[in-house]
C-alpha cells in the first residue's frame, strides 16, 4: 500500500482566526490509494484543516507550517500555481450539494468549465469527456443530464455530478469534506462506495472529513481524530475502533444515544387520529386541467397512549413533518383528530389556540426556532404569559428559572440571547419554550439531527428524564435510527407519504419486515445494543 | 416581562450603532441635518419680525409670544403692534429697548425699506437678497426647510404605518388575501398620483393637511412590496411556527416575530421615502399646485428664481437649499442601509471567528 513518500503531508499545520488559534500543529500524512478519514465533532477545526492545506482561507486568517503535496512545498506559492493544484491535482467535494453548483449554468457546462480551464479542452472534445465522466460515476441517462440543470437533479445526483468535477482532471488527491451529511443513508452508502471505488481504481489518496464515525468505520483505512484543533489520536480504523487510546476519542465512540425510554402501562389514547391525511394542490396551467393534488400524507391511522413515544422515521421527502404538522394543526388536512376526547379537526381560532398550550412542538434547527431579537426569557415565557395572563410578572419570572433548570440550562441566561448560546443549549432553551406550558403531548420534529453525537445522547436523556418525571407524550420525529431506538416505544415507518411498517421500536428495528425498512436498519449500522 | 432584558439594547442593534457610528459621512451629515433642523425648528427665534424681547417704561414684553395691541406702545390702533413701524419703533426706543432676531424679518415680511426694486441682490440687511415681492429669502429658507422637512417627517410616518399594515397583512396570510391584495395595490399604482394631485387642488383650497392626505393615498404603495416580502419570508421560519403552534393570535405573532425583521428592509427605505416626500411637494409649489400662496416653500422660491433670471440669487439658493437637503438625506440613508446590511455587520465584527458550518 503506502509507498515511501506521502501524498500529501502536514507538518504542525497551526491556523489562527486575528490571533485565536483554531487548528493546533496539525500533523498528518495521505498516502496514495488509501482514505484518511478526519473525525471531530462540529468546531473542531476538521475543515479550516482541509481548506488552510489548500489555501482557501479568508484574509484574516493566519497559517504556519509544512504542507507538501507529492514532494512539492506548497507554503509560497503564487496564484497562478495554486490554481493549477486546485482542480487540477486536488479534487474537491463540499457537503451542501444544494448549494455548491451554479444554479445558472447547466451540468455540461460547469464540467466543460473545469476541463477546458484545466486540460484546455473546448466544444465536442470536452461535451465527451463530461459525457465520460458523467458515465463513469453511473449517473443514469448521461447525455441528457449534460443538458439538466441543477434543481432537476436530486441531491444524490448532484453530489455525483459534484464528484465527476473533482475527478475530471484526474486529480492525485482528493478532498471529501463531508461530502454524505446532506444525503439521506440509503443514498450515502452508494456515493462511498463510488469514492472507494474512483480511489482505487485512479490511485488517488483521500482526505475524507466527518463527523459520523459510523462512515469511518465502513469507509476509511487510517483516521485521525480532532478535538478543539488538536489531534487526539491517529491510526488505522481498526486499531482506534478497537482499542482508542485517547479519553476523547472513548467518549466519542460511547456517544452514541442508548439505553431506553421507561416502560408505559398502556392507558387510553391522549391523541387519536383516523385517517388523517395531507395533501397541496398543484399549481393549474393556463388551458389546461389542474393536475390531481400532491398527497404529502396517505391518509393513515395513529394513537399515542399518555407518557410514551411514537417515533416516526422515514428519509427526507417522506412526509413526516408534514404529518407532524398536520397533528399540530398548522396545515390544512383531511380526517378525524381527537385529543384528549377533544376533536381538534372541529375547532377553529380562539377555541383551538386554547388548546394549543397542550400540544407543543421542538423543531430541527436550532438556530432557526428561536426568535434572534428576544432575550430568552421573553421567548420561554411568550406562551405563558398570553395563555395565563393572571400570573404576576414574579410568579412568570419563577416560572422561567424552574424550567431552565429543569432542563439543566445555567442560571442567569434568562436576560441572554439565543446567539450567545451552543447549538445544543438551544435545543434546550426550545425544550424550555415547549414544557413550560405543561402540554401533554410534545412533537419532537428532529431535534437532534442538527447536533453532535455527543450532545445528542445528553438531549436524549434530558427528554427521557422530562418524560418520565411529568409524564409527557412525545411524537418524536427523526431519520437517525440509533436517536429513535433510544427514544421511541413503538414506531411507524414513513415512505413518500405511506405508512410501510408499525409496531414495537424494538421488534421493527430487530425484525424488520419490509424491505425499506430492512434497507434503513442496514444503511443505519446500528450497533448491538449493549 | 422581565426588567433587565428590557433596559439594554439587544447586541444587534447594539452592532448596528457600531457600523453607523464607523461610517463617518453618514455620521457628518446626520449631525448636520439635525443642526440645521433644530435651528429650522427654533425659525420664529432666528428669523422673525417680531422683537424677541423688550423693556419698555419698565415693563418686560415678549412679543413672539403674545401679540400686544398697538395701543400699548403709544399708538391709536387695537391691532397688534408693528413693530417695524418706525413710528412705534421711536416710540419703544425712546423708553426702553428691544432685543431682535439675527434676522429681523418673517418669510411674510415685506421690507417697504429697500433701496433697490424687489428682487434686490444679497447685502448687509437681506443676506440672500429678497424675492420679488420684497421678502428676506434667508427667512423663507429657514421656515421652508422646516415645512418640508416636517411634511415628510409625517408623510414618511404615516406611509409606513399603512405600508407596514397592507403589506404585512397580505404578506403573513398569503393566499387569496395575497392576491386579491396584490391586484388592487397594482389598480391604486396605475392611478396618476401628479394629475390627481392638481385635479383635486382645483377642487378643494389646497393647504398643508390636504396635500399630506392626498400624497398619504399613494406614497405607501412602494412599502408595499418590501414589507409583503419579508412577511412571506418570515412566515414560515421555524420560530413563527413555534409561536403559532404555541397558540398566540396572528396579530401578535405578527408584531412580535415577524415585525421586527422586516423593520430591517422598511428602515433602509425611510430616508429615500422621505427626500421623495420633499421633492413631491417642492415639484408642486413650483408648479403652483401645493401650499397656499404666501406659504413659505422651497417650490416656490425655484419657481421665482426661474421667473427671475436676472437675480440669481434666488435660484441659486434654492438649488443649494435642496441639493445640500437631499444629499445629506441620501449619505444618511446610505449609512442606515449598510448599518443594516449583514453583511457590512459581519465585516465590522471580525473579532469573532467566521461561523463554522455546523454538520446536520
Amino acid at each position: 500500500m503506502p509507498d515511501d513518500q506521502p501524498l500529501l503531508q502536514l507538518d504542525a499545520l497551526t491556523i489562527a482566526f486575528d490571533g485565536t488559534p483554531v487548528v493546533d500543529a496539525l500533523s498528518l500524512e495521505v498516502h496514495r490509494g488509501e482514505t484518511l478519514a478526519l473525525v471531530g465533532e462540529s468546531g473542531s477545526g476538521k475543515s479550516v484543516s482541509a481548506l488552510g492545506t489548500l489555501g482557501l482561507l479568508p484574509a484574516n486568517a493566519s497559517l504556519t507550517g509544512g504542507r507538501r503535496l507529492d514532494g512539492l512545498d506548497l507554503s509560497g506559492l503564487s496564484q497562478r500555481d495554486w490554481r493549477r493544484i486546485r482542480g487540477g491535482q486536488v479534487g474537491f467535494i463540499f457537503q451542501e450539494p444544494m448549494t455548491s453548483l451554479n444554479p445558472l449554468h447547466n451540468v455540461g457546462k460547469q464540467l466543460g468549465e473545469v476541463l477546458r480551464l484545466h486540460q484546455g479542452l473546448t466544444g465536442q472534445a470536452a461535451r465527451r469527456r463530461s459525457h465520460e465522466l458523467l458515465e463513469r460515476v453511473r449517473l443514469p441517462r448521461a447525455t441528457e443530464l449534460l443538458d439538466a440543470w441543477p434543481h432537476q437533479l436530486s441531491g444524490g445526483q448532484r453530489q455525483r455530478v459534484m464528484i465527476a468535477m473533482a475527478i475530471a482532471n484526474n486529480p492525485r488527491l482528493l478532498v471529501a469534506d463531508e461530502p454524505t451529511t446532506a444525503l439521506d443513508v440509503t443514498v450515502q452508502r452508494e456515493i462511498l462506495a463510488l469514492l472507494a471505488e474512483l480511489r482505487d481504481e485512479r490511485e488517488m489518496g483521500m482526505l475524507f472529513i466527518t463527523h459520523d464515525l459510523n462512515l469511518v468505520r465502513h469507509h476509511a483505512d487510517r483516521v485521525c481524530v480532532m478535538h478543539q484543533g488538536r489531534v487526539q489520536e491517529t491510526g488505522t480504523v481498526s486499531d482506534v475502533f478497537n482499542a482508542p487510546q485517547s479519553p476523547y476519542t472513548r467518549t466519542l465512540l460511547d456517544a452514541e444515544p442508548s439505553g431506553r425510554p421507561a416502560p408505559v402501562t398502556t392507558r387510553p389514547a391522549l391523541i387519536e387520529a383516523h385517517g388523517i391525511g395531507v395533501s397541496f394542490q398543484r399549481p393549474k396551467r393556463l388551458f389546461q386541467r389542474r393536475p390531481p393534488a400532491f398527497e404529502a400524507v396517505k391518509p393513515l391511522d395513529l394513537h399515542v397512549a399518555p407518557g410514551e413515544t411514537l417515533g416516526i422515521v422515514g428519509e427526507s421527502g417522506s412526509g413526516k413533518s408534514t404529518l407532524a404538522q398536520a397533528l399540530l394543526r398548522l396545515v390544512p388536512s383531511r380526517g378525524s383528530l381527537e385529543f384528549d376526547g377533544t376533536r381538534l379537526d372541529q375547532l377553529h381560532g380562539g377555541a383551538l389556540r386554547r388548546q394549543r398550550r397542550r400540544f407543543q412542538v421542538v423543531f430541527q434547527d436550532p438556530f432557526g426556532s428561536l426568535s434572534p431579537r428576544m432575550p430568552v426569557s421573553d421567548i420561554i415565557s411568550e406562551g405563558l404569559r398570553f395563555h395565563y395572563p393572571e400570573l404576576g410578572a414574579d410568579e412568570v419570572e419563577r416560572r422561567i428559572n424552574d424550567t431552565l433548570k429543569e432542563v439543566g440550562l445555567p442560571e442567569g441566561c434568562a436576560s441572554r440571547y439565543p446567539h450567545e448560546f451552543s447549538g445544543g443549549q438551544r435545543q434546550r432553551i426550545a425544550v424550555a419554550r415547549a414544557i413550560i406550558m405543561a402540554p401533554e403531548l410534545v412533537v419532537l420534529d428532529e431535534p437532534t439531527s442538527a447536533l453532535d453525537r455527543s450532545v445528542q445522547a445528553q438531549l436524549v436523556n434530558l427528554l427521557r428524564e422530562l418524560q418520565r418525571r411529568r409524564g409527557i407524550s412525545y411524537l418524536f420525529i427523526s431519520h437517525d435510527l440509533a436517536v429513535v431506538r433510544a427514544m421511541a416505544h413503538r414506531i411507524l415507518v414513513l415512505k413518500d407519504g405511506e405508512v410501510v411498517e408499525s409496531g414495537d421500536c424494538l421488534d421493527v428495528l430487530e425484525r424488520p419486515t419490509s424491505a425499506y425498512t430492512k434497507a434503513l436498519v442496514e444503511a443505519a449500522g446500528l450497533r448491538e445494543r449493549s | 416581562m422581565t426588567h433587565a432584558a428590557k433596559s439594554r439594547l439587544s447586541p444587534i442593534t447594539r452592532r448596528r450603532l457600531e457600523v453607523f457610528r464607523q461610517n463617518r459621512r453618514a455620521r457628518f451629515s446626520l449631525w448636520l441635518f439635525l443642526a440645521l433642523f433644530v435651528i429650522s425648528l427654533g425659525a420664529e427665534l432666528a428669523a422673525n419680525d417680531k422683537p424677541l424681547l423688550m423693556q419698555y417704561q419698565g415693563d418686560w414684553y415678549v412679543p413672539v409670544l403674545i401679540d400686544y395691541p398697538d395701543t400699548e406702545f403709544g399708538g391709536f390702533l387695537p391691532t397688534p403692534a408693528d413693530y417695524r413701524d418706525p413710528f412705534t419703533r421711536d416710540a419703544i426706543e425712546a423708553d426702553g429697548w428691544m432685543l431682535w432676531a439675527p434676522i429681523p424679518y418673517a418669510y411674510d415680511t415685506l421690507d417697504m425699506t429697500l433701496r433697490h426694486p424687489a428682487p434686490s441682490p444679497p447685502d448687509g440687511e437681506h443676506w440672500l437678497g429678497t424675492d420679488d415681492q420684497g421678502r428676506d429669502v434667508l427667512a423663507r429658507v429657514i421656515y421652508g426647510f422646516r415645512l418640508s422637512v416636517i411634511f415628510a417627517l409625517v408623510l414618511t410616518a404615516g406611509s409606513m404605518a399603512l405600508g407596514v399594515l397592507i403589506g404585512g397583512v397580505q404578506g403573513y396570510f398569503g393566499g387569496k388575501i395575497d392576491l386579491v391584495g396584490q391586484r388592487l395595490t397594482e389598480i391604486w399604482s396605475g392611478l396618476p398620483v401628479l394629475f390627481l394631485l392638481i385635479i383635486l387642488a382645483s377642487m378643494v383650497e389646497p393647504n398643508l393637511w390636504w396635500l399630506l392626505g392626498i400624497m398619504l393615498l399613494f406614497s405607501w404603495l412602494g412599502l408595499v412590496d418590501v414589507v409583503r416580502a419579508e412577511f412571506l419570508r418570515a412566515r414560515n421560519l421555524e420560530y413563527v411556527r413555534a409561536a403559532r403552534a404555541m397558540g398566540l393570535p396572528s396579530r401578535l405573532i405578527m408584531w412580535r416575530h415577524v415585525l421586527p425583521n422586516a423593520m430591517v428592509a422598511t428602515l433602509t427605505f425611510i430616508p429615500f421615502l422621505f427626500t421623495g416626500g420633499i421633492t413631491t411637494l417642492t415639484a408642486l409649489d413650483f408648479l403652483g399646485f401645493g401650499l397656499p400662496p404666501g406659504s413659505p416653500s422651497l417650490g416656490e422660491l425655484v419657481a421665482q428664481g426661474k421667473n427671475n433670471l436676472q437675480a440669481p440669487w434666488l435660484g441659486i439658493t434654492a438649488f443649494m437649499t435642496l441639493s445640500i437637503m437631499l444629499s445629506l438625506l441620501v449619505f444618511i440613508g446610505e449609512g442606515l442601509r449598510d448599518a443594516f446590511d449583514p453583511r457590512h455587520i459581519q465585516h465590522a465584527a471580525t473579532g469573532t471567528a467566521p461561523r463554522i458550518p455546523h454538520h446536520a
